[in-house]
């Protein structure tokens, strides 16, 4: 079969990638940079393509919960917005994460705190990857570089949320959002059908037949130690994860001296300012971690035995920088360039930035 | 009586009554004299009479009535305070063949939740909502709700709610029965068996109107919560009538779209 390729927008592309994903629902609200998921499935109308549903709710917390309400009968349901409407979406995903229910959410981080403002940043890494909402749970989190994973990370997203049970969060970035670049599309994918959810989610909510114990979908134990219990499992899940789901991509680092570490759009930034480095003769490399939860910390960690420094670079004040540092257990330099508030830098200051803080810095 | 004499009244014959095969053997975690406990009963007895136990799901809120899924033989789902009508308006479009209610107290419908409830109302989802109205927040310990009566007391209004502090009782009921999405709109009590009949009509209905695709149907049961007023159960029930029912008075709102009062 030809190769579908197209020109999409990263927002377009991950909504046309989970319709093909097999998506069972979609339930948003507008909010700028990523308003264009439900304005390209609003005008797609894939309730005419695969009986999909497509609605736009009230409010971000009606949404999450439109999500958690759909996850709960194990149908496959996204919500998308950016940093603010995430913000609003933490009691939903906490809840979410506390039931075990599976859905993909996006987040296409703007510049804030509060309002801020709607240009790209990265400073939402801490409320996505140690928590956001109250108790101790983990979101799975992947992190797009390109419109092509935009629209891989759709089924991706689906497949790992259904394998462990738990919400995934897109942490993507108004650049990856807006920018248009090729994008090769998957074939559609069949949507689940009831008797296939019922086999492969026996917890769903789909209404209790005489031959089962009905189903409960609640994250409530007001027995104490019964809660610890489950929290127990919840951590065991989590350390499952961090076994087995760490997604990194390892650029030039073979012969360096030194690496950038950057996911997102500052991946795509370090990449132009490692070709200006390495014509310099200074060989650098990059470690891009795809997943942020798992963090790809043990290649930190051996990379660390026989390079001379780290520069994590990030639109944020310094974020993901430490888990950088605690990979790397102090056993080379490591530090942190970014530009806040919407800014972006140049590959030329990341190259001057590397130079200042590693190259020269103690 | 001797056992011998009570063995042979006991026959199935002559059986009378019988607790819904849709309740569980769980004991009720409600107060003795509390309404919910009769609320959850009708709610278990329609969807048995209709025979739609497969078909059905329910959405207990936050507060007294969280632990609903307890008591209930169906697939349930535990929402967050509010947002019951949220989760109903997802599960109702992924699963439109299936019957599905919200069942919640004041201040998640009518106060953290007003929100999630006008808007499915307005939307016109074709679910059921059962709305519990006591005036108070039962749960935490008897603080003022958005539908406390003016003078009321509460452990957040102990000297009664004055309306120039904290604002007007909410009669939300009438507020839904305003919107395009709402087919049928009534107020209930469940505190003598005459009402507990009509109140069990009135489920009924809104579970049976979920075919016609016509909106939300409505179901207010004003109901007493004797711990939180500070009275006896039957001291609650005449406080109800005497005080409750004139500024909530029971009875249809809007019947098959069209309003009645």
């Amino acid at each position: 079969m030809e190769k579908e390729v197209k020109l999409m927008k990263g927002n377009e592309a991950i909504a046309e990638a989970v319709i093909r994903a097999g998506a069972d629902g979609y339930f948003g609200y507008p909010i700028t940079p990523q308003s264009e998921v439900i304005e390209y499935l609003m005008a797609e109308q894939p309730w005419e393509r695969t009986g999909m549903v497509v609605l736009q709710a009230e409010s971000e917390v009606a949404a999450i919960n439109m999500v958690y309400g759909g996850a709960a009968c194990g149908k496959r349901v996204m919500t998308s917005s950016s940093s603010p409407g995430i913000s609003l979406k933490q009691e939903g995903l906490t809840y979410i994460a506390g039931a075990e229910l599976p859905c993909l959410v996006m987040n296409c981080v703007r510049g804030g705190p509060g309002l801020g403002t709607i240009q790209p940043a990265q400073s939402d890494y801490f409320q996505t990857t140690k928590g956001g909402g109250h108790g101790d749970y983990r979101l799975i989190v992947l992190a797009p570089a390109s419109v092509q994973e935009m629209s891989d990370f759709a089924e991706l997203g689906f497949d790992l949320a259904f394998k462990y049970r738990n919400p995934v969060m897109i942490l993507t970035d108004g650049i990856i959002g807006q920018m248009m670049e090729k994008v090769e599309l998957k074939p559609q994918k069949a949507r689940k059908t009831q008797e296939e959810i019922i086999k492969e989610c026996p917890w769903a909510t789909v209404g209790k037949p005489t031959t089962r114990e009905r189903n409960i979908i609640t994250s409530l134990d007001l027995v104490a130690a019964n809660q610890e219990k489950f929290n127990i499992k919840l951590q065991a899940k989590y350390k499952e994860i961090q076994e087995k789901e760490v997604r990194y991509e390892a650029i030039k680092c073979d012969d360096a001296d030194y690496i950038l570490v950057a996911y997102g759009c500052s991946a795509r930034l370090c990449m132009k300012a490692i070709d200006l480095l390495r014509a310099n003769g200074i060989k650098v490399g990059l470690i891009r971690p795809i997943t942020l939860f798992p963090f790809p910390s043990k290649i930190l960690f051996e990379l660390a035995n026989r390079v001379k420094g780290f520069l994590a670079v990030e639109l944020s004040a310094g974020q993901m920088v430490e888990d950088v540092e605690l990979a790397v257990k102090n056993k080379v330099i490591v530090k942190h360039f970014g530009r806040m508030g919407g800014m972006i830098p140049s590959p030329e200051e990341i190259v001057e930035a590397l130079e200042q803080k590693i190259i020269g810095g103690k | 009586m001797t056992q011998e004499e009570l063995n042979n009244i006991i026959k199935p014959e002559n059986l009378v009554y019988e607790k819904s095969k849709i309740m569980t053997n769980n004991t009720l975690s409600f107060c003795p004299g509390c309404g919910h406990g009769t609320a959850h009963r009708i709610i278990a007895e329609v969807i048995e009479e209709m025979g739609i136990q497969e078909q059905t799901i329910g959405i207990s809120p936050v507060g007294c009535s969280v632990l609903m899924y307890n008591f209930l033989d169906i697939d349930m789902q535990q929402a967050a305070h509010g947002r019951a009508p949220a989760l109903a308006t997802a599960i109702k479009r992924l699963m439109p063949e299936k019957y599905v209610f919200t069942y919640q107290g004041d201040g998640d419908l009518a106060a953290i939740g007003t929100a999630e409830t006008i808007h499915a109302c307005n939307r016109g989802e074709n679910i059921a909502i059962i709305f519990i109205n006591n005036g108070i927040y039962g749960m935490t310990g008897g603080q003022m709700a958005p539908t406390t009566l003016e003078g009321m007391q509460t452990a957040t209004s102990p000297y009664g709610r004055d309306l120039k502090i904290m604002g007007n009782p909410l009669k939300i009921t009438e507020m839904v029965a305003m919107l395009a999405g709402t087919y049928s709109v009534t107020r209930q009590s469940v505190h003598t068996a005459a009402n507990v009949k009509k109140a069990k009509k009135a489920i009924r209905v809104a579970f049976e109107n979920q075919k016609l695709e016509k909106g939300v149907s409505f179901v207010e049961i004003v109901s007493n919560c004797n711990s939180g007023w500070k009275l006896s159960a039957p001291a609650a029930n005449k406080w109800m009538e005497e005080n409750m029912f004139p500024f909530y008075p029971l009875g249809d709102i809007k019947v098959e779209g069209k309003l009645v009062k």
